[in-house]
């Protein structure tokens, strides 16, 4: 079991600072996702914390003990890659073991661990298989096993879905849940699929080219984003963004139509209004904060989504829940849900209501 | 936990720094290559740049000194030079084209699917795994009028007027070693190429097929644009090294006869081996290696200027 | 694929007619050795041009084999040739691996090296190296020619090799590190199983390469009992000038070893230059 630290973590290729002064304390069994889009280095940093890339600066500790110059191999940690990362040369059951080999672990012990984790997974049947003889989950299951064989103290994810299609991912998320649930070890996950983090994690890291833009559980950052940026990366469909200045008892939107929203106390500087497309409503036209025409409704079964056209502001989506009646070029009326909102400054940070 | 992990990670044994290793580790797998290459080639070669303004011949040891450019001096009015450098710009040029345009050919066929292409790639690949001095001798044997047949068939088609050996004959000798030098060096072309055009896209070809491009099309706009660059470079280092290959021709003619078909690295090896004046070699293997420089950086202007991708 | 698709029978016709020309150019020397080499003396002259023999004789081998240095040749040969080409595949390796999997500083100066001994004249260094081999006493030594060879070699294997690893993911020897491997441990349980068709090919290139060297043995070896091949076989070729069977047989045995080596790999070598083909 595992506590990690990461104080002040820098990372720079030759010149380059890439990363700075990242912090981040993972409690022992915690699930913890890095979420972000490409290029944020939230691979890097799992990367660093596996060992596999230098730590340029700042303290890397695992139960308080500094780890920046232990090799991977010292560090006790499993990771199960994008790739899958399979030996193509050897079958299932010596993949699943091969760290028990190199460990030079006794032949009982391995092949009782191999046996057990194998069954877990559903691969008892597969063991004297090669990976390519293998389908894509079950390769990803034989990825998961071979971390588990190693009850290492902390399991690290490197976006170990994105190769499976979509009813795969679904299934093999549940079961890295119920692995976590079972195992209660320290886990961290990069993805930059906002449903993954979502549903799996205890807490989510959002990083954002090579800053930490917020730490929190999922809901925390559901309802209160630190910024724009956290706004609009969790949930789906995405926030809508509308340009504001303050006005008498509210704020005023662009088209000039006024909104009962609370300002922070003195706090002019609010430049923008965020709200989810699930709070927002459509209503009859005298019940409406905007008014616009529906551009496309799109129905996805359990909900529908209206963009919508509003004029003077622009495009702003709505969510039903439901089958919503609704045809492109109706007329609609848009209520917010005001207690919803989320205000930004012209910096994108959220001021708090 | 297991038992595995009762070490505490990361001080189980001393050992140097994470970074050092990892700064340190890539020379240590560099270091037989490059400390063999250094003291095998390089300076030996900064040693042959210098024999050039040197006099060193073995067979008069007390003479050895430096000579400034005298050996370049002497180079400048040797008749025999001049010849051999003529003899190489044809050798070179005569041997890169045929070489080039059959190994393209080759290349695109072997591209396409056929009956028996495994065992068909393995026998026309093959003369390349011939030994130089052997190709050299067996072709020296198929224009022998005793016992080859190329003089009677080349007589029969009326382009020699009796079957004789060209090799012996001043006016067409060169055309042995080209001929050679072809047979052995079309599977260089054909596989380079071939690795070329196997890493292309099957899409674009399909792309173009769906926008109706012709064959000669899809060849000129597809198939060519890509192959550039690697064409670029084989054909530079192709010329270099034809240019600097001698084993055919010293065995197949020994420069001969009359020196017609002497091209400079000929002469460097006779004049090495033969003559032992290592200045003298020297020097015109310093002029070959500046004409070649030369050659490179013009090529290299030129792809720059030509070549998109 | 799909200019077949596209393909009339007389484009299909002139296909087969173009393969077989280039299958009968690069046949037609090496069969026209080969029936020189099994035609009886006494027809040498008579049928020296015929395209068969009426009558076939293995004598010229046996003579070869038995009343010649052929053997001893063959020895030395080999001898130099798998000696070359185990150590410069190794280093090939060592340093294939390290340009594939390690960003360094230097990187650029030493791959500018490598290309730097392609493009000169090898001649230029014959007299220098003549001079440091005769300086240290190891003239008419194997070990010399060995050396000298796999320096030679080096450069080209080295380049090969990388693109073998290059076609390896990264992805794997992490797996391997993170499974409690060292690096060098990786290298050898995981990356070096999968680079053994690599490692076929440039051993393969290398052994054909120092077996049909010939400028350099001439230079560094003038004693009949550490001749290689090629010198042999000149020395032979000026000694018997009249008797082509033996000649042409003893070209033959020569022609074996390379041609054996070359099938194997030449598949190999087209997947090695091809960048990427060798997936895991």
């Amino acid at each position: 079991m595992a506590r990690i630290q990461l104080n002040n973590i820098a990372k720079s290729y030759g010149s380059v600072e890439v990363m700075r002064d990242i912090n981040l304390t993972i409690e022992d069994g915690e699930f913890i996702v890095l979420v972000g889009p490409s290029g944020c280095g939230k691979s890097t940093l799992l990367r660093m914390i596996a060992g596999l890339e230098p730590i340029s600066g700042g303290d890397f500790t695992v139960d308080g003990k500094r780890m920046n110059e232990v090799p991977p191999r010292d560090r006790d940690m499993a990771m199960v890659f994008q790739s899958y990362a399979l030996y193509p040369h050897m079958d299932v059951a010596r993949n699943m073991g091969f760290s028990l080999e190199i460990r030079k672990a006794p032949n009982e012990e391995r092949t009782s661990k191999v046996a057990l984790a194998a069954q877990t997974l559903g691969l008892t049947k597969l063991t004297e298989r090669l990976p390519k003889q293998l389908s894509g989950g079950q390769r990803q299951r034989v990825a998961m096993g071979r971390a588990i064989v190693r009850d290492p103290s902390a399991f690290l994810f490197d976006e170990p879905l994105s190769n499976l299609d979509a009813a795969l991912r679904v299934e093999m998320r549940l079961e890295i849940a119920r692995l976590h649930q079972r195992l209660k070890a320290t886990m961290i996950y990069v993805t930059h699929d906002q449903v993954e983090a979502l549903t799996l994690a205890d807490r989510i890291v959002v990083l954002n080219a090579g800053d930490i833009q917020q730490v929190g559980t999922p809901l925390e950052l559901y309802d209160r984003p630190a910024n724009k940026f956290v706004a609009q990366f969790i949930g789906s469909p995405t926030m809508n963004i509308l340009e504001i200045e303050p006005g008498e008892g509210g704020i005023r939107l662009k088209n000039g139509a006024a909104l009962s929203v609370g300002l922070p106390d003195g706090q002019k500087r609010a430049s923008e209004l965020g709200v989810r497309p699930e709070h927002l409503n459509i209503v009859a036209p005298d019940a409406a904060h905007l008014s616009g025409t529906a551009e496309l409704v799109e129905h996805l079964g359990s909900d529908t989504n209206i963009h919508a056209h509003v004029p003077g502001i622009g495009q702003v989506l709505v969510r039903e829940h439901g089958h919503f009646p609704l045809k492109t070029g109706e007329p609609v009326g848009i209520a917010v849900d005001l207690a919803k909102t989320h205000l930004f400054d012209p910096d994108g940070r959220r001021l708090a209501a | 936990m297991t038992a595995i992990d009762t070490a505490a990670p990361g001080n189980s044994r001393a050992r140097p720094s994470f970074y050092f290793r990892y700064m340190v580790e890539p020379y240590l797998y560099i270091a037989p290559a490059l400390i063999l290459i250094a003291l095998v080639m390089l300076v030996p070669l900064v040693i042959g740049i210098s024999y050039a303004f040197q006099a060193v011949n073995l067979l008069r040891p007390f003479e050895t000194g430096w000579v400034g450019f005298e050996n370049f001096q002497a180079l400048w009015s040797d008749r025999k030079f001049w010849l051999a450098l003529t003899n190489t710009f044809w050798w070179t040029i005569g041997s890169i084209f045929f070489q080039f345009f059959l190994g393209l050919g080759l290349a695109l066929l072997l591209n396409t699917q056929f009956y028996g292409k495994r065992i068909v790639q393995a026998l026309v690949f093959l003369p390349w795994a011939v030994p130089t001095f052997l190709s050299a001798l067996t072709w020296a044997w198929l224009f022998n009028p005793t016992i080859g047949p190329l003089p009677h068939w080349l007589a029969a088609l009326g382009i020699l007027s009796e079957p004789f050996n060209i090799l012996g004959d001043p006016n067409l000798a060169m055309w042995g070693p080209v001929t050679a030098n072809v047979w052995f060096g079309i599977p260089f072309f054909a596989i380079t190429l071939l690795a070329a055009l196997q890493s292309i896209p099957g899409e674009l070809y399909e792309a173009a097929e769906i926008d109706g491009a012709t064959a000669w099309q899809t060849f000129t706009k597809i198939t060519l644009p890509f192959l550039a660059p690697m064409i670029a470079i084989t054909v530079m280092l192709r010329t270099i090294w034809i240019a600097n290959f001698a084993d055919l021709i010293f065995v197949m003619t020994g420069g001969g006869p009359a020196n017609s078909t002497q091209i400079l690295s000929t002469y460097i090896f006779t004049t090495a081996f033969r003559k032992l004046e290592f200045g003298y070699a020297s020097a015109i293997a310093v002029a070959l290696l500046a004409l070649l420089l030369l050659y490179a950086v013009i090529l290299l202007v030129l792809r720059k200027k030509l070549v998109k991708i | 694929m799909s200019a077949l698709r596209r393909s009339t029978p007389l484009a299909v016709t002139g296909k087969y007619l173009a393969l077989a020309f280039y299958v009968g150019f690069a046949l037609f020397p090496l069969y026209w050795l080969a029936k020189i080499a099994i035609t009886p003396d006494k027809l040498i002259y008579t049928e020296g041009t015929a395209l068969f023999p009426s009558k076939v004789t293995f004598e010229n081998f046996e003579t070869v084999l038995v009343a010649t240095d052929f053997l001893a040749y063959f020895k030395n040969s080999l001898i130099v040739s798998l000696g070359t080409a185990a150590i410069t595949t190794c280093f090939a390796a060592a340093a294939g691996y390290a340009f594939s999997r390690f960003d360094f500083r230097g990187k650029r100066l030493v791959i500018a090296l490598m290309l730097i001994t392609q493009m000169f004249p090898l001649l230029m260094i014959i007299a220098p190296i003549y001079k440091i081999v005769a300086a240290i006493g190891l003239l008419n030594s194997l070990t010399s020619l060995i050396i000298v060879y796999t320096a030679f070699n080096i450069p080209f294997a080295t380049f090969l090799m990388q693109s073998f690893f290059d076609g390896i993911p990264k992805d794997l020897e992490e797996a391997g590190m993170i499974d409690g491997c060292t690096r060098f441990e990786a290298l050898r349980k995981i990356i070096m199983p999968l680079t053994l068709p690599g490692l076929g090919a440039t051993l393969g290139f290398v052994f054909t390469a120092a077996w049909s060297e010939l400028l350099f043995a001439l230079m560094l070896i003038n004693s009949n009992d550490t001749m290689t091949f090629p010198v042999g076989l000149l020395t032979f070729v000026s000694k018997f000038s009249v008797d082509w069977g033996q000649m042409m047989a003893a070209g033959v045995l020569a022609l074996v070893p390379s041609c054996l080596f070359f099938i194997f790999i030449q598949r190999y070598l087209v997947q090695g230059l091809t960048s990427g083909a060798v997936k895991g």
